[in-house]
């Protein structure tokens, strides 16, 4: 084979890898382009900030707002950062300085497959097993002590039966998340370096005087970045949510109240609807891709700018 | 009277069996839902879950399985793979190989980190205005297609990771031999990347093996086996999210038993080449 063809082939093989490449941006443009024109109607009908504030979600009177999906995700996804940020810094700190080493692959692992396992099981987990389950234990707890106190008792009381809530979505919500930050914590943790512990350890710091003090304020960026991932997880997480939130267009009076979110409507509601209906399900659609991209987008921004300084 | 060391001790030792707690908290959850999805799902495995097609709920004697269903989702993930793996493969090695100090390939390769995360609902949303409205209905191409769509990224960061992982010193040793780039490309980096690869598409059938949220809207769902990807496909994530929500006995045990065969079929491919990557990238 002479010189010439053979920089042909190498031509063509590099455009067709660069061609293959360029899908990824094609996509995201044209999900980006798809959801712009697709959700147009209904933009026109309202006006963004209207839609966003309106808060009737009525299928007879044609009126489609955005508040109550929009709050539902906003708080479910809050709720469950609450619980899961937390517990899941815990269980890196385990992972990289207690757990005894022929333990920590395991552990690790076990902890990663939470993130494996489909929505779906989590959904059908949930609507079957957990949310029965939270209603005769914390949520009879909580509306049994909360539940008394005057004015603002009635927040804690349930009024609607089977467990499923916004309580129960978010709980659910933060199993789902913990293995995203969990395991981007226990890889920065232990790349501490072991002279900045040592010297801690040296002047008679106890062991989570250095985890608080040395590891964590040396991982903040590792962690901080692993919780924005975790949140972008949490805004599009759809079956499990719509298996446990109830898909109730009504006002939240009660932490046990079933709810909606984003993903939910669009799962129970995408297949039958049509006209201004479908036009407000896109619009959604397109509120929670550009809250995802963006917060996944800072998350890239924050890491890159760190690490350069 | 709690002297400042005894507190800092205390303290200490609190932090420490809060931290083993949520660790256990963790572990307690993951065998909570397989044990969950293992008890429920393990009654109704049998032989006729493969060979028979669902039968119409409340009909007396009528037995059925979910033959329709396992079939379409080969088909849907097989579809996925044909589309999604040699355009991951290819876009993958752009970014390793011949972009890898240009802009573009590293916006490619930041902005596939970003897509990865992207809800898949929402890639359920856009295959349906590109692939189900304009031809008029629910189809097999489509549901691939959106399956297809959430490979792509996962396929692409792989397959950059492994070749990366090549020695730069192994292509210096083929280019010295005269081998032209994308020969050292398909003959040498391909092959020492090939076991990372390959790993790393297994893992992504697994991730979409599990996705319903984008087949909702573009295979949709029937109850009769068919091969004919121009019309709707059954899965059985679909199936299991219909079948869960339906008032009859018999189809929320055949929804657990579908839970239980996906559960099963998505840890063994995790453990295992999680495993693997583990051993072989080692050293």
């Amino acid at each position: 084979m002479d010189a010439k063809r053979t920089r042909a082939v190498n031509g063509v093989f590099s455009g067709v890898t660069f061609l293959s490449s360029f899908t990824v941006i094609m996509a995201v443009l044209g999900i980006f382009a798809c959801l712009c024109l697709e959700s147009a109607p209904a933009v026109r009908e309202y006006g963004f900030f209207r839609f966003i504030t309106e808060t009737r979600w009525d299928y007879a009177e044609n009126v489609f707002g955005g508040f109550r999906p929009l709050a539902g995700t906003v708080l479910t996804s809050a709720g469950a950062l609450l619980i899961a940020v937390p517990v899941a810094i815990g269980i890196a700190v385990f992972i990289t300085e207690l757990c005894p080493s022929f333990l920590k692959g395991s552990i690790s692992m076990a902890i990663e497959l939470l993130a494996a396992i489909p929505s779906i099981i989590y959904g059908m987990w949930g609507l079957f097993t957990f949310a029965p389950l939270i209603e005769n234990t914390l949520q009879k707890w909580i509306g049994g002590t909360f539940g008394q106190i005057p004015f603002i008792g009635s927040f804690f009381s349930a009024q609607y039966a089977g467990g499923v809530s916004i309580f129960t979505a978010s709980l659910v919500l933060s199993i789902m998340i913990v293995p995203y930050i969990a395991s981007i914590a226990r890889d920065t943790f232990s790349q501490t370096p072991a002279i900045l512990k040592e010297s801690a350890y040296g002047i008679g710091a106890t062991k989570w005087e250095v985890i608080r003090d040395v590891v964590m304020p040396y991982c903040k960026t590792g962690t901080n970045s692993g919780i924005i991932i975790a949140a972008g997880r949490a805004l599009g997480e759809t079956m499990a949510i719509a298996y446990v939130i109830g898909n109730r267009h009504g006002p939240l009076n009660s932490l046990f109240d079933p709810y909606t979110t984003i993903t939910s409507v669009l799962a129970n509601e995408f297949n039958e609807a049509s006209g201004l209906h479908m036009s407000s399900l896109f619009l959604l659609a397109f509120i929670l891709f550009i809250a995802n991209f963006a917060t996944l987008t800072a998350a890239k921004i924050y890491i890159r700018k760190k690490v350069n300084r | 009277m709690i002297t400042g060391y005894a507190r800092r001790k205390i303290t200490n030792a609190a932090a420490l069996v809060l931290s083993a707690c949520a660790a256990a908290l963790g572990l307690f959850f993951l065998f909570y839902i397989l044990a969950d999805v293992l008890r429920h799902g393990i009654m109704s495995i049998n032989l006729k879950l493969f060979t028979l097609d669902a039968a119409p709920p409340m009909m007396a004697g009528a037995e059925g399985g979910l033959r329709q269903a396992f079939a379409g989702q080969l088909m849907l993930t097989g579809g996925a793979v044909l589309i999604g793996v040699p355009l991951g493969i290819l876009g993958g090695t752009f970014l390793a190989e011949y972009g890898r100090f240009s802009k573009i390939g590293r916006f490619i390769s930041g902005l596939s980190d970003i897509t990865v995360s992207m809800p898949s609902i929402i890639i359920g949303t856009f295959i349906y205005s590109i692939l189900v409205k304009p031809f008029g209905g629910f189809n097999g191409w489509a549901g691939a297609a959106a399956l297809a769509v959430i490979m792509l990224p996962i396929v692409i960061r792989t397959t950059e990771e492994m070749m990366r992982l090549v020695p730069w010193t192994t292509r210096e040793a083929a280019f010295a031999l005269g081998a032209p780039y994308y020969k050292v490309i398909t003959q040498v980096v391909w092959r020492g990347a090939a076991a990372g690869i390959f790993t790393g598409i297994l893992l992504s059938v697994a991730r979409v093996a599990g996705e319903t949220a984008p087949l909702l809207f573009t295979s949709f769902n029937n109850n009769f086996l068919t091969f004919d990807m121009s019309g709707p496909m059954p899965s059985l994530t679909v199936t299991i999210y219909q079948y869960a929500a339906s008032p009859y006995e018999e189809w929320v045990k055949l929804a657990w038993a579908a839970s239980f065969v996906i559960t099963l079929f998505i840890l063994i491919i995790n453990i295992l080449g999680r495993q693997f990557i583990k051993w072989r990238y080692k050293n």
